[in-house]
């Protein structure tokens, strides 16, 4: 039994069936890289296991545990499972500090100076303890980024998913966001990550999949989905991303 | 035929346009300033000799006018420097500065628009005089009778507070019921449509009714009634009630809009980090919506507080009706001006509360 398991989920948006019958299964300290052309599904699916989205077949187990379905605590689920976004989405009201603290205290209950020494403790770990006070519009993107994964990690979560966490920001700020998931990576975080930073995937990944409408492709180590992809979706994927000098 | 080896493009040459000098509208802005002035005068003269013909007769007053009557010669001063820039330009357009000329012409028209703006604002300024002296001061005598209005305050002020009273309960109780009602036509799911239909059908059906049907019902009809609870509540409180239904309304939709603006990915990012549905309005939502409804709710006050003139037709004792009793004992109006003054006087600063927060909301977010 896999730590997080994937059975032929189908999720439809109207008449638009965006997963059809997705497999996927993700073992514990696993990076897992999604990777595939815009629409295959790769958000739907990160969405799906955060329970953001209701499926229409098939099921998802953590830890053997059915998280999809009538009857799930979902919000008991989301303790345990984060999501990062691709714009960010922090709460522009709240200073860092605070965007920080609200979960731990309003969902775990725990005590505000506590929640306040650790999100300042993980603040000081991504070098922006300065800015605890200041707004999410005061910061980079690439610092608001920082702030989101700081913001989900607070919760402890013992799976972590990135939905494209580094397409919304320039080119020079990307490295400081990849630099965090790399030493995430290093302690041994799960995480699923829908990127399309492929240099980023081939080098922090244990298992690349490929994904094409709706399903996984082709799934591997990224030696091998990278050097050695087997099928033409897959060839022609990567060719296209070597031609703009992406990889 | 071309020369080999040149760009076979045409190249194209811009002819500058020519400035215009201006001297037309310059000149139009002067003989509007000396009609102006002339018709000033006239006008003040007129005023002088209603003055005279009521038997009133004091030197501050003949100061007075005489001043207003020289304030127009101020218009002179944007006018010459109009015409002054129209020469200027002239002259750099015959000595062929084109750039010189632009200058000054733009500078000739700027001046020209300021003296016809001072001018329009003058005109209608006369117009007024002229309304307010018609008729042997008519409108003065019936509006604004200044010792009426110094008579009637007191009294008048007194039962403004009734006004008060009624607006500040009702507004309390609108925003909260507002709120609730927003809620509850927000609330999701299929189990809650019952909920939804009835607030969205108390909202529609009290927006499309007048506030002063709404009062009248009430005020009138629940005494009726009979029940113990309503008969014995005062009149002032049927009518916080009759408003806060009709504004609750008003501050539901409002509220709505404000909730449904929040862009999803805000509901995304809050539940998705384990808060429940309710805490996500409270702590994500509501607080980001009320940023931005601040404005138009202040203006739903204010439209209240207006409205609270109209508890009249029930027979409580507000300024309006007040100051009707004494008007139709003087036979003169002057004491509902006094109630339009004070209506005014607490809105004005409202309005640029308003003006104020936006504008500080605004700054907040900018300085990023």
């Amino acid at each position: 039994m896999s730590f997080l398991e994937i059975k032929n989920v189908r999720k439809r948006f109207g008449a638009n069936e965006v997963l059809r019958g997705l497999n996927l299964s993700v073992e514990e300290h696993q990076v897992v890289c999604l990777i595939g052309p815009s629409g295959c599904g790769k958000s739907t699916l990160l969405r799906c296991v955060n329970g953001l989205e209701e499926i229409q077949g098939g099921e998802i187990r953590l830890h053997g545990d059915r998280i999809t379905g009538p009857g799930v605590d979902l919000n008991a689920l989301r303790r345990d499972v984060g999501i990062v976004f691709q714009s960010f989405n922090l709460f522009p009201h709240m200073t860092v500090l605070q965007n920080i603290t609200l979960a731990p205290t309003q969902v775990l209950r725990m005590p505000e100076a506590e929640a306040q020494e650790k999100a300042l403790a993980l603040l000081r770990r991504i070098g922006l303890e300065h800015k605890a006070r200041a707004y999410p519009d005061q910061l980079s993107g690439g610092q608001q980024q920082r702030v989101a994964i700081v913001r989900a990690l607070a919760m402890e979560p013992m799976l972590l998913l990135l939905d494209e966490i580094t397409s919304a920001l320039d080119p020079e700020l990307v490295s400081e966001v990849l630099n965090l998931l790399r030493e995430l990576a290093q302690e041994g975080m799960t995480m699923i990550l829908a990127t399309h930073e492929m240099g980023f995937a081939k080098e922090v990944a244990s298992k690349v999949c490929f994904m094409y409408e709706g399903v996984v492709h082709e799934e591997g180590p990224p030696e091998q989905i990278f050097a050695h992809p087997r099928h033409e979706r897959t060839q022609q994927f990567l060719s296209s991303i070597i031609e703009a000098g992406r990889l | 035929m071309r020369e080999p080896g040149s760009n076979s493009k045409e190249v194209r040459r811009r002819n500058p346009t020519l400035p215009r000098d201006g001297s037309g509208f310059a000149w139009l802005a002067l003989t509007l300033a000396i009609l102006l002035w002339l018709a000033t005068v006239w006008v003040m003269w007129q005023v002088k000799q209603v003055m005279t013909a009521n038997g009133f007769q004091a030197l501050w007053a003949d100061i007075l006018l005489g001043l207003v009557a020289i304030l127009p010669l101020g218009l002179l001063f944007p006018a010459s420097q109009s015409l002054r820039q129209s020469g200027a330009a002239r002259r750099a357009l015959q000595s062929e500065n084109l750039i010189a000329a632009r200058v000054h012409g733009s500078e000739a028209h700027t001046w020209a628009w300021f003296t016809l703006g001072y001018a329009g604002a003058l005109l209608l300024f006369l117009l007024f005089v002229l309304f307010f002296i018609a008729n042997n001061v008519a409108v003065g005598r019936t509006f604004f009778q200044l010792e009426l209005i110094a008579n009637s305050f007191g009294l008048i002020l007194q039962a403004f507070w009734i006004n008060v009273v009624i607006f500040l309960f009702a507004g309390f109780f609108s925003l909260v019921w507002g709120l609730v009602v927003a809620i509850a036509k927000l609330l999701p799911g299929k189990p809650a449509q019952p909920i939804r239909f009835i607030a969205t059908f108390y909202t529609d059906a009290f927006l499309s009714l007048p506030s002063i049907i709404v009062i009248y019902l009430i005020g009138f009809g629940l005494p009726l009634t009979g029940i113990g609870f309503f008969r014995n509540l005062p009149l002032e409180a049927l009518a916080v009630l009759a408003l806060t239904l009709t504004y609750g309304a008003y501050m539901a939709e409002v509220y709505r809009a404000g909730l449904e603006s929040i862009h999803p990915s805000q509901w995304a990012a809050a539940r998705s980090l384990g808060l429940s549905y309710g805490q996500t309005l409270r702590f994500v939502i509501i607080p980001q919506a009320v940023r931005r409804i601040i404005p138009p709710l202040l203006n739903n006050f204010i439209g209240m507080q207006k409205d609270t003139a109209l508890v009249n037709v029930v027979g409580v004792i507000d300024a309006f009706n007040q100051a009707r009793i004494i008007a139709s004992n003087d036979f003169n109006l002057s004491a509902v001006t006094t109630v339009a003054i004070l209506f005014i006087l607490i809105t004005i600063p409202q309005t640029r509360l308003v003006d104020r927060l936006v504008e500080r909301d605004r700054a907040r977010f900018r300085q990023g």
